[in-house]
């Protein structure tokens, strides 16, 4: 019985309204002539022409990024082990204390855990600025992949692995070219989910960064308290564009690869 | 047990010890510590060169005293009892703008739904702090929704939205829906529909269906919905203080001022200890859900 009833139709147009009308709004005003964000003034694209002259947005936007790609690489690569170890390592000592550190920042406030990295740092007298952003995103980002990466895990097939292994790879061969193009597409998701993380974040960059690093978030923070402005609208804008085209450009690959890998193992059956 | 094995558990696991568990045992420590005219501003310091004696007196010197000035100060717990006031009542209102779009969505024809899902999933992508910076043109004085109001003739004179709690009711729905959504979502979209047909075979108006077969089929995601809304809204700290206003009192704001306008580590490390006790609560029961939920599927 798939029928649209009315009921239905309306309570998702409205929650989509609900969803990207704020977003639609955000962006139309961004293209307004008047310095008032409130008053539409006619189409104007000269906020954008602002905002690439105002250099304190572009060192901003720079450093953001390098936190960002340097973070979820790192996170990524740790978070993958991290992964690795809860699904396959079996036991260790100490094991319930790793899933529960792996756990935890999942659902920690984002000022705790601000304040307690930043309350390390200047105990051990470390300079605050890009590198410490970078060691605090990649701790709480590496969470994330991990719980990405360690479900993929759970749900594939061991006996490959334990094929690989048979037919003379070392582990880390087998890991190589079995179990990592497997787990591939977690991990790029993770990485993208550690990337935006770290793109995102304000509260723990805040806490963690000293003067000679601001991010944008922190930036845009700052601005934004004073009150509305178009800059910023246009700022956004640019950065919602970016989100969109690669969450769409990373579900177009993720169906691909699924497809492909369907088709594959079609194959592989057929032939035994 | 091999190097590779072992080389493998050791570096994530230092990595969370060092920059996890210390720091956490860091703030512990500092809040039970008493405020100094100094750098860092707290005391004592564990002196290691003076050996036992050091430490010792290290652990002699730390005392409750923070904890017992925040139950004297009722700043700290009417903050506490808004924080939690103020995530309950918006994950309620989450719920039930939610419900619906999710029903919607699992009722949808099948090839819509990817498509559906991706529009979802797409906001929560996209920065947290644009999307609460979205409402603020809209909810202020001059903004677009009491242009409309007024345009509608509904009131005669502009509403006051931003900064007052409204609008941090209206942020909180707004940013963490997708939350609420996702879950539903997915224990309704895996429900069997012909349980509903039989239940209208045997005698079930179609309300009654709902409320008797849909709703506890679906009462896993909605726990799971309710709880991811409930944690994070708890220690919120962006939106109460871009949508809020100076009567907004929430714990997160609390402990961010207190750390970086009053320069009070101590009082702002046990504000987070009590937070963190406050939510544990919660986490162990949304834990609980979980693992139910996975026991009953497998």
């Amino acid at each position: 019985m798939r029928r649209l009833t009315w009921f239905n139709v309306t309570s998702l147009t409205l929650g989509f309204a609900f969803l990207y009308l704020p977003m639609v709004i955000l962006i139309l005003y961004s293209f307004n002539a008047s310095k008032l964000v409130t008053v539409w003034a006619g189409f104007s694209t000269q906020w954008y022409g602002e905002l690439l002259r105002n250099e304190e947005f572009l060192d901003a936007a720079w450093v953001t990024i390098k936190v960002a790609v340097f973070s979820s690489t790192l996170a990524t690569v740790l978070g993958t082990m991290a992964a690795y170890v809860l699904v396959r390592a079996g036991r260790f000592s100490g094991r319930t204390l790793f899933s529960g550190m792996i756990y935890a920042p999942l659902v920690m406030p984002e000022v705790i855990t601000g304040l307690s990295l930043l309350l390390l740092f200047i105990g051990i007298n470390l300079d605050r600025g890009v590198f410490t952003i970078v060691l605090a995103h990649t701790t709480f980002s590496m969470c994330y992949v991990s719980v990405v990466v360690s479900s993929r895990l759970t749900s594939f097939d061991r006996s490959l692995e334990e094929a690989a292994l048979d037919l003379g790879c070392s582990p880390f061969e087998a890991f190589r070219l079995v179990t990592l193009p497997i787990i591939a597409p977690a991990v790029i998701s993770g990485w993208l989910l550690a990337f935006t993380l770290s793109l995102d974040d304000l509260v723990i960059a805040s806490f963690t960064t000293g003067p000679s690093a601001t991010t944008l978030p922190i930036k845009i923070f700052s601005a934004v308290r004073l009150g509305v402005s178009p800059e910023i609208n246009a700022l956004s804008t640019i950065m919602i564009a970016i989100v969109t085209v690669g969450v769409i450009t990373a579900s177009i690959i993720s169906k691909r690869a699924s497809v492909a890998q369907q088709r594959d193992e079609q194959a592989a059956a057929r032939a035994t | 047990m091999n190097l590779r094995r072992f080389a493998l558990i050791a570096v994530p696991y230092i990595w969370l010890l060092a920059l996890f568990l210390v720091p956490f045992l860091i703030v512990l420590k500092i809040s039970l510590s008493d405020i100094a005219l100094a750098r860092p501003p707290y005391m004592p310091q564990l002196d290691l060169s003076a050996g036992w004696e050091g430490i010792t007196s290290f652990f002699a010197a730390l005392d409750f005293e923070n904890f017992v000035f925040l139950t004297t100060d009722d700043l700290y717990w009417r903050a506490y009892l808004s924080s939690l006031q103020i995530a309950a009542l918006s994950t309620f209102i989450t719920l039930c703008i939610g419900y619906p779009i999710a029903y919607g969505m699992a009722r949808a024809p099948l090839e819509w739904r990817a498509t559906l899902l991706m529009l979802v999933i797409l906001p929560f992508w996209t920065s947290f702090l644009i999307r609460v910076y979205a409402w603020m043109g809209i909810l202020s004085n001059e903004g677009l929704l009491n242009q409309f109001l007024m345009w509608t003739g509904l009131i005669s004179a502009p509403l006051t939205i931003l900064n007052t709690n409204t609008a941090v009711y209206i942020g909180i729905v707004y940013t963490y829906l997708p939350f609420m959504i996702l879950p539903i979502y997915a224990a309704l979209e895996k429900m069997d529909e012909s349980l509903l047909e039989a239940a209208e075979d045997l005698g079930c108006s179609r309300i009654q269906a709902f409320w008797l077969v849909t709703i506890p089929l679906s009462r896993n995601g909605i726990i799971a919905g309710c709880f991811l809304v409930f944690i994070p809204a708890i220690g919120e700290f962006v939106i109460p203080s871009l949508l809020g206003g100076s009567g907004t009192l929430m714990i997160g704001k609390v402990l961010w001022e207190e750390f970086f306008s009053n320069r009070d580590w101590p009082v702002a490390s046990a504000v987070a200890i009590i937070l963190l006790l406050i939510l544990i609560i919660p986490i162990i029961l949304f834990q609980r859900n979980e693992q139910k939920a996975r026991e009953a599927e497998g």
